[in-house]
């Protein structure tokens, strides 16, 4: 009777591993926000707080240095958008606009030229690039003894048997025609790299398909490369159009808005700093970054954002 | 949840960042930086501010404050030498830290100059002393003296002048067109050069206020009519400006002019004129020396105009020294500026009119002394409502924008007339006059 007892019992059954303590819990959901900690302080301390304080005094009437500031709701925003003058100079974004695409045109260019077996390949990558590493008020000032009476260029074309009275920076159209030119110059060289990323993410297989099909060149671009680099392109679109938006270090140290080459972020630096409405001046860059948000808003509903598929 | 927090986070930042900034309302006010009794026993390190980075880094600073402290040993100076004087300075006053003496930033408004600066005394008693008292006058209390005065005035080349036939300097606008012709036919020199491109020289024109017509009160006229009305001063200079552009007597290209070249070409004879100062003529002595030129070929005249047969020059002060109201060394600080402005010599190693009432005009002005001048300080009563009026209306009599506009127009870059120019600029300065509660 015993025995039978003994033998029907359930085997032991070993003990299930007991729920780990509390705290191991929360330090683990911690750790991601202790490494972030560092790049946050130093992305809240230098973009989000600037850019409330903006928020802020652009409510205000302070001019940059009383003690006293007086808060006028949205009377700055009010003038703004009573004073359609202070919009004109977005024509001359417009120059810088026309000059992105040019840019945009030529990186794509080179980038494809140069993602084929070419000579001295590592050298005009070099060579494309080296413009974009210059600290952009060197390049201005540069390009002013360049633009100079009598200077480089003048001194190149003469060369050439041509012999121009012209000042470059001498009317509206010339000037901005100039400085968009020293923009694409500078910034050539960001888009070719970042184009050349792209296409040399390409696999290499597609091409020697397309070859092995009877494809050239000209074919092999428009659709592989293309539609390979659509992301980046649309990027780089984004980008160049919010840069001719905000267009400054150029025209501001070259002529200092002089000549109808004053940008819209030039006018509000001179609000600020010479005129010292620097609540008027806290609106317009507001104002600012609502179009340009807006202008980007718009391009992603007019180029959604997928996934490139080549296979 | 996240963005309530976001925004509550963003709102309370906001609230404590703008408390922060309006917490110098509190700070103190009226103080006074009174002057030491015993130079030998006022102590500690002041440091003072200066856009003169040129003195700082060739060590004349340092032999200022060697000579300083032979009267007063016990104080240590340090120089702080500003490229950008008005940006940085006007951020350093939204803090306490802006050295103990500085010179006041141009974006001061003067009512809030007690909050900023320590009094130097009365006006009554300073005045008897000191020229400029009344720039730096609020309430009866002075808060800044300049330690030199400057005139503005052609920079030209005698020689150029000379060779081109001119024996005495022009009385009027059109004798002066008529000479910078001669100077342009007869010599091939640029006859004006307007340094466009450096912007700030343009910015001189609006000193030729008061030298047309001999008046005290011109700041003041600014302040109650138009600027630019028919014969007011701002016209008539600003009319010269535009027919020097517009009759081809100004550089071909002058969006890319060179102002430090520029001293060394009107040395040369390159260049014949340039409305300056007098603080520019000891410059382009030196630019005439480096180039292996005479620099008594450094001439300097007053504008084309004459009142009764004289003509006239319109003393001001240069940048005006303050003590730092938080300044933990007010005494020192005073001395220092006491000591430069009196005692260091800088207006003569400057070639500047003294400070000092009583002192005589430097030996570069005989000229002006044979011909008669006439010299003026005019009354700055209003000078600090002209600058609000300035800012409001966005016209910028002291920046260089609106002067760009008008080359540009005289020579074809910009459509228009001067007459629709200037009165734009009426129209605008009379509507910020109002605005401004007139």
């Amino acid at each position: 009777m015993t025995d039978t007892t003994a033998r029907t019992a359930a085997p032991p059954v070993a003990a299930a591993p007991a729920p780990a303590p509390r705290r191991a819990r929360v330090r683990r959901g911690l750790t991601p926000w202790l490494f972030l900690l560092a790049p946050l302080a130093l992305l809240i301390t230098f973009t989000y707080v600037p850019v409330a304080n903006m928020v802020a005094y652009s409510f205000t009437d302070w001019d940059g240095v009383s003690p006293e500031l007086r808060y006028t709701g949205a009377h700055n925003y009010a003038e703004l958008f009573t004073r359609p003058e202070l919009f004109e100079v977005f024509f001359v974004s417009g120059y810088y606009l026309a000059a992105s695409a040019v840019q945009i045109a030529a990186a794509l260019y080179f980038a494809t030229v140069l993602s084929f077996d070419v000579r001295f390949r590592n050298f005009f990558k070099g060579v494309l690039f080296f413009p974009y590493l210059i600290n952009g008020v060197a390049i201005g000032f540069v390009f002013l003894y360049f633009f100079q009476d009598g200077g480089t260029l003048d001194s190149v074309l003469a060369l050439f048997g041509h012999h121009s009275s012209h000042a470059w920076l001498g009317t509206p159209v010339s000037a901005n025609t100039s400085l968009a030119g020293v923009s694409v110059w500078r910034y050539l060289g960001l888009n070719f790299v970042l184009f050349l990323g792209a296409i040399q993410s390409i696999p290499g297989e597609l091409y020697e398909a397309a070859e092995l099909d009877g494809a050239n060149r000209w074919q092999q671009f428009r659709h592989i490369i293309v539609p390979g680099i659509k992301p980046v392109l649309t990027l780089t679109v984004i980008l160049s159009v919010s840069g001719s938006l905000a267009a400054f270090e150029i025209p501001y140290i070259m002529t200092g808005g002089a000549t109808g080459t004053e940008t819209f972020v030039i006018q509000t630096v001179k609000l600020a700093f010479q005129f010292n409405k620097t609540g008027l001046a806290s609106a317009a860059a507001v104002v600012l970054l609502l179009i340009v948000l807006a202008v980007t808003w718009a391009q992603r509903r007019l180029v959604p954002d997928d996934r490139v598929d080549l296979v | 949840m996240n963005r309530r927090t976001f925004l509550a986070a963003t709102a309370a930042t906001t609230a404590l960042l703008l408390a922060g900034c309006t917490g110098t309302g509190g700070a103190a006010k009226g103080q006074d930086a009174e002057a030491p009794k015993d130079p030998a026993k006022v102590s500690g390190t002041i440091t003072v501010l200066t856009q003169r980075t040129d003195l700082v880094q060739d060590g004349t600073m340092k032999k200022y404050a060697a000579a300083f402290n032979r009267t007063y040993p016990k104080v240590k100076v340090e120089f702080q030498a500003l490229t950008d004087y008005e940006s940085e300075v006007k951020i350093r006053m939204n803090t306490e830290n802006y050295g103990d003496v500085l010179m006041i930033p141009g974006v001061i408004k003067k009512s809030d100059y007690p909050r900023f600066f320590a009094s130097l005394g009365t006006r009554a008693e300073r005045a008897e002393k000191y020229r400029f008292t009344d720039f730096t006058t609020v309430d009866g209390k002075v808060y800044g003296q300049s330690p030199i005065g400057v005139m503005p005035g052609f920079v030209y080349n005698k020689k150029v002048w000379e060779r081109a036939g001119i024996t005495r300097w022009p009385t009027t606008s059109a004798e002066f067109l008529a000479d910078l012709k001669a100077v342009k036919d007869r010599t091939g020199a640029i006859p004006y050069y307007t340094n466009f491109a450096a912007q700030w020289p343009l910015t001189s024109w609006t000193y030729v206020n008061g030298s047309v017509h001999c008046d005290t009160g011109a700041t003041t006229k600014l302040a109650e009519g138009d600027p630019w009305a028919q014969g007011a001063d701002l016209r008539v200079g600003d009319t010269l400006l535009y027919d020097i552009v517009r009759r081809g007597l100004a550089e071909r290209d002058p969006t890319t002019t060179n102002w430090e070249a520029s001293k060394a070409r009107l040395a040369k004879g390159e260049i014949a004129t340039q409305w300056l100062g007098t603080w520019a003529i000891i410059q382009f002595q030196d630019a005439a020396k480096k180039a292996g030129v005479d620099p008594a070929d450094i001439g300097f005249m007053p504008f084309p105009a004459q009142k009764d047969g004289t003509f006239c020059g319109v003393v001001g002060p240069d940048y005006n020294q303050a003590v730092n109201i938080h300044s933990r060394h007010k005494e020192a600080a005073r001395a220092w500026i006491d000591w430069f402005t009196d005692k260091s010599g800088y207006d003569k190693d400057n070639l500047a009119i003294s400070p000092l009432k009583d002192a005589p005009l430097p030996a570069v002005l005989t000229p002006y002394t044979d011909a008669g001048v006439k010299l003026i300080e005019l009354d700055d009563t209003a000078g600090a409502r002209v600058k609000l009026i300035d800012d409001e209306s966005e016209v910028g009599i002291y920046k260089p924008g609106y002067r760009q506009n008008l080359v540009d127009l005289a020579r074809g870059a910009r459509k228009g007339s001067l007459d629709g120019f200037l009165g734009d600029l009426g129209g605008k300065w009379d509507a910020a006059r109002k605005d401004t509660g007139s």
